[in-house]
């Protein structure tokens, strides 16, 4: 049986395409991913995205805990901060990209990928030798990302709170459309100017945020967007998509997260592993990659070879990209051809066509 | 969803319409057009090529899936929906009119008695 996510009926008012994700029976789009995709790149987009797993973890433990289980420097928060982080096993393999918020000094909220919550909450367990307190709320939290340029504006009409005052990567709790203690996080997977907000829906009604918020932005443009432009828009900034991009065969360093992890920060899990391969080097890296001929659409698990084809990779994400009507995606290419603008072929079935390796983003923002 | 009951199908999701001159006309269903969104680009096999009932002739590629197209019946290719190479998104706003495919002439006219009618199709598809 899927889950269902406290906005269910809301999507199905709005006729939309359903799918299972992550166990979650989620919308993958409304009326189109491209038509959805270009209102967040211009106006702006409204997503539900509450299969995504909240854990709360405090107590005078919780910092240690947190430090020996994900890659970045947690010490470095302060409360209303919110960090980008990854947890790795001993290997170095990634066990889930995660974002840790500081909520007070000793509490604090980390946000993990739906289909590893259980997994997840496991592993984080399983290492409490210390005691730290550590809830699964994710059932209590409904999630809904207001995503684009026209975000603040449309965010600004059902709140007290001055949003554009908010820094990227902070968050701050207040009353929106009427509904109390929502976190309000300027946060997003999408490239744009946007917030993220935490309902616990034992205290505010997630449908009524929902449908607020979809009327405020009428008049700016704002439209329900699914997974699919989701997908699209993480795509054109790189963003890595863990069971895609990233996962427990790969780790940070060669998936260009290395500027998140802090080998000298102390002890934590995977950080033996991570020396060790950075001090051999890395054999790949996860680059970006566009497709120069048209009509030519890279897709996860597609060859990468190189001009005489010898496999040197493959593909782990692509789409056609919205923006710029190109194909492009990311993969693990072999660290000597993984170059900028090195060139590399893709076997699309039977075609093997060019593309130019690149560092993500694809587009300017 | 529209499933025109003058229509035959296929449980790969492809429509057949009998011109009744020994052609058909091919194109994927309203179902079939909506499980992939929005097309980007549909890839057909030129005129004149020959295929034999299932092989593919074709591709299409909708933003966030690729998928390959089932020649319903055996035969050779006589017309390509020139179209679709400007406006591939004709699949998706008119897929049994302006979004066909191909007309193929058939080898064989009796395979048009092994394909779905409309009630065996909208049962597939639920």
């Amino acid at each position: 049986m899927l889950k269902r996510t406290p906005l269910y009926n809301e999507h199905k008012k709005l006729d939309a395409r359903l799918i299972d994700f992550g166990g979650f029976e989620m919308p993958v789009q409304y009326k189109g991913i491209k038509q959805e995709h270009t209102a967040v790149r211009e106006h702006a987009g409204l997503f539900d995205v509450s299969h995504m797993g909240e854990f709360f973890v405090s107590g005078p433990a919780a910092l240690d805990i947190i430090q020996k289980v994900t890659i970045n420097d947690v010490s470095k928060l302060v409360p209303g901060k919110a960090q980008y982080t990854a947890m790795c096993y001993e290997d170095g393999g990634i066990v889930d990209d995660l974002l840790v918020y500081k909520l007070d000094e000793n509490e604090y909220m980390l946000v993990v990928n739906a289909s590893n919550i259980e997994k997840d909450f496991e592993w984080i367990s399983s290492h409490n030798s210390m005691g730290a307190t550590i809830e699964n709320r994710s059932d209590d939290f409904a999630l809904i990302a207001l995503q684009g340029p026209k975000s603040v504006e449309i965010l600004q009409k059902l709140t007290g709170v001055n949003v554009s005052e908010i820094p990227f990567y902070s968050f701050t709790t207040g009353t929106v459309a009427g509904e109390k203690e929502v976190i309000i996080s300027a946060t997003g997977y999408t490239g744009e100017k946007g917030f993220e907000l935490y309902i616990n829906t034992k205290k505010a009604d997630a449908v009524k945020i929902w449908a607020d918020i979809l009327k405020a932005g009428e008049q700016f443009g704002l439209e329900p967007a699914g997974l699919g432009a989701r997908d699209t828009l993480r795509l054109e900034m790189g963003y890595a998509l863990y069971g895609n991009d990233i996962n427990k065969d790969t780790n940070p360093l060669e998936a260009r997260m290395g500027w998140l992890t802090k080998l000298e920060k102390g002890d934590f899990i995977g950080k033996e592993a991570l020396i060790k391969q950075k001090e051999a080097g890395l054999t790949r890296k996860l680059m970006g990659f566009v497709v120069t001929e048209p009509r030519s659409v890279p897709r996860s698990g597609y060859e990468i070879t190189d001009e005489v084809g010898k496999l040197i990779g493959f593909v782990t994400s692509g789409t056609q990209s919205i923006t710029l009507d190109k194909g492009i995606g990311m993969g693990y290419i072999e660290t000597e051809r993984a170059g900028e603008n090195e060139k590399i072929t893709i076997n699309i079935r039977k075609k093997r066509v060019e593309a130019i390796v690149t560092r993500p983003p694809f587009i300017n923002k | 969803m529209k499933f025109p009951d003058d229509l035959k199908y296929t449980k790969e999701h492809e429509w057949i319409r009998d011109n009744g001159d020994g052609t058909v006309t091919v194109g994927i269903t309203d179902f079939a057009q909506g499980e992939l969104g929005d097309i980007v680009f549909v890839e057909l096999e030129p005129e004149g090529s020959e295929f034999d009932q299932d092989e593919v002739f074709g591709t299409v590629e909708a933003v966030k899936t690729v998928s390959e197209l089932f020649s319903p019946v055996t035969g050779e290719i006589t017309e390509i929906n020139e179209k679709l190479e400007d406006d591939p998104e004709l699949v998706n706003s008119d897929p049994y009119g302006d979004g066909w495919m191909v007309k193929i002439k058939l080898a064989d006219t009796s395979e048009l008695d092994s394909l779905l009618s409309v009630d065996e199709y909208q049962n597939l598809v639920g």
